[in-house]
């Protein structure tokens, strides 16, 4: 499968995904070449996904970012689909995910500011179906974000 | 905070998709020519909006079959020092993300491991011997969505 050398492009390119061809060959000590064709082989076998773009919302006016914690009443058929259908709706949550644990389902919810936060939670959180409780963590500041595996 | 078009929205969705489309290939899905497009990109990442790249991988075809989001409380708040938590659990490299919350916890961290032994070597060996690490609670993500955000169009 992986060989040392496709292990060495992940880590480099995982690390600055905006260096040049050029650049990230001489720091793989391979020729262009032969990374160009390591990295679409590595896309083909769908071991890279692709590289997308961060967005800062703060930048863009979304000062407050709050993780949501749901527990869903799973007494009602379909507790989970209902509720996952209707949180896409909502343009402000920005990550749905789903857990093994005490908490189902936490949200990612962004807001301009307090106000707008509140009247995101009363009108479009509140009323999502099926919630048997809910629990907040604003966010402080974010420390470390890359997400990098430790390859 | 920038002023943003319903154009500048579109070309974010698309830079979310996929961050390597050419500047003329991104113009014709929004209708711009090639210069126009690569004048919205820069100006995006200029004033900040973008902030860099992220190459998806997937975790689990590289060996890494389980992540955990952490909830850490630290036990004598006060005599810790924040700077010295955040900089020594920053450094476990299975530590993806580090978040610093308000409410039940005090940190939030994402943590990938090849399996729940590997995790649980991780937590123990690493996480638990922080400095000031007190109460933990462990979710298991089964499924992770990300969503595009606010961006349907310059007012809502």
């Amino acid at each position: 499968m992986l060989d040392d050398v496709d292990r060495r492009i992940l880590r480099q390119w995982q690390a600055d995904p905006w260096l040049s061809p050029a650049d990230l060959a001489d720091r793989c000590g391979v020729t262009v070449a032969k990374l160009a064709r390591r990295q679409a082989r590595l896309q083909d076998d769908g071991i890279v996904k692709g590289v997308q773009a961060t967005i800062d919302w703060a930048v863009l006016g979304y000062a407050v970012e709050v993780s949501l914690r749901v527990t869903l009443d799973k007494t009602v058929g379909r507790a989970h689909e209902n509720f996952f259908e209707a949180a896409r709706d909502v343009p402000e949550v920005i990550e749905i995910q789903t857990f093994l644990g005490r908490v189902d389902v936490r949200l990612s919810v962004i807001a301009r500011d307090m106000a707008h936060y509140q009247h995101i939670y009363r009108n479009k959180i509140l009323t999502l179906p099926n919630i048997a409780d809910i629990e907040a963590l604003m966010q402080v500041a974010r420390i470390k974000s890359n997400e990098s595996l430790p390859l | 905070m920038i002023e943003v078009d319903a154009i500048d929205h579109a070309l974010l969705r698309a830079l979310q998709r996929d961050a390597n489309q050419s500047a003329g290939a991104l113009g014709r899905q929004v209708g711009l020519s090639q210069p126009a497009t690569w004048r919205r990109i820069k100006r995006l990442q200029e004033t900040g909006v973008i902030t860099g790249r992220r190459l998806r991988l997937d975790a689990e075809a590289l060996g890494f079959a389980v992540t955990v989001f952490l909830g850490v409380k630290l036990a004598t708040k006060g005599r810790v020092s924040l700077e010295d938590f955040e900089r020594a659990v920053s450094a476990i490299p299975e530590v993806q993300t580090v978040e610093h919350v308000l409410g039940l916890y005090d940190y939030r961290l994402r943590v990938v491991a090849r399996d729940l032994s590997d995790f649980e070597r991780v937590l123990r060996r690493r996480i638990m011997t922080l400095p000031g690490a007190g109460d933990v609670e462990a979710n298991v993500l089964l499924s992770e969505e990300r969503r595009p955000g606010p961006l349907g169009g310059p007012t809502e």
